[in-house]
């Protein structure tokens, strides 16, 4: 019998370069880019802190006094600021990202890019405006 | 015929979810989180919380913030893993895992925002 090897065609497609975990690490852009995609986590911590106050307001007077309490906590004020930088940074980042994801077109001439990131800033600051109003003027 | 992908729906969830976190997550955050536990403000009675979460809109407002913002972060995280851990060859279980636990967690949302009186 005649042992022929198997002939694999050359794929150049085939050929994938192995990449670090770490890559991110090597540029300030990726690393950017790795700590904007980790803002999601500190969304998702939010959603926890707010469903807990949720939860809490539910169960009484006594129960949300104890999650006021829980967030003087040194740890619970550390990671909230960790969350609120991390959140901060979601929203200028998405709004300054608009723009580039829609742009807009007056008379064939695309709009400046600040002349569409600036509305999303108005209609932010007016938004916290109202609900810190709605939250302390009750 | 081909197989329709998901992806679109899921990214107009992401994208939907994102605009509703920059613009309200940050100002409760921030309240909640830092301004009333250093006592930078004070904060609100239980009485008059309890009164503001009662209207029906702002409870719906409620929902949509923590749903949208739970899928946002489930498809950011996914692609986490997937653009920065480089784990590709578990995209089907992660993506099970991050949009299961959004499910998971609007059910939830539903739940306790149902609940409070």
């Amino acid at each position: 019998m005649k042992q022929t090897p198997a002939y694999t065609l050359y794929h150049p497609k085939w050929y994938r370069k192995r990449v670090s975990t770490w890559w991110w690490t090597e540029q300030w852009r990726s690393f950017k880019f790795i700590l904007r995609e980790l803002s999601s986590l500190a969304v998702i911590y939010f959603v926890c802190l707010l469903l807990w106050l949720m939860w809490s307001l539910g169960q009484g007077a006594e129960s949300y006094a104890e999650f006021l309490a829980w967030m003087k906590e040194p740890w619970m004020i550390a990671s909230n600021m960790i969350a609120f930088l991390f959140v901060l940074y979601h929203s200028i980042t998405w709004f300054n990202l608009a723009p580039k994801a829609m742009p807009v077109r007056v008379g064939g001439k695309r709009l400046p890019e600040w002349m569409i990131a600036a509305p999303n800033y108005i209609v932010w600051l007016a938004l916290s405006a109202v609900v810190a109003w709605l939250i302390l003027a009750g | 015929m081909p197989k329709r992908s998901n992806e679109p729906f899921l990214w107009s969830l992401f994208s939907s979810g994102g605009m509703i976190a920059a613009l309200m997550v940050p100002v409760l955050l921030f309240l909640f989180g830092l301004a009333f536990p250093l006592g930078w403000v004070k904060a609100p009675g239980y009485g008059s919380l309890l009164k503001l979460v009662a209207h029906p809109l702002a409870r719906l407002a409620l929902f949509v913030v923590c749903s949208l913002s739970l899928f946002h972060g489930a498809h950011r995280f996914r692609f986490t893993l997937y653009d920065g851990l480089q784990i590709k060859h578990l995209n089907e279980l992660i993506a099970f895992f991050c949009y299961g636990g959004a499910l998971v967690g609007t059910a939830l949302a539903a739940y306790i925002l149902w609940n409070v009186p």
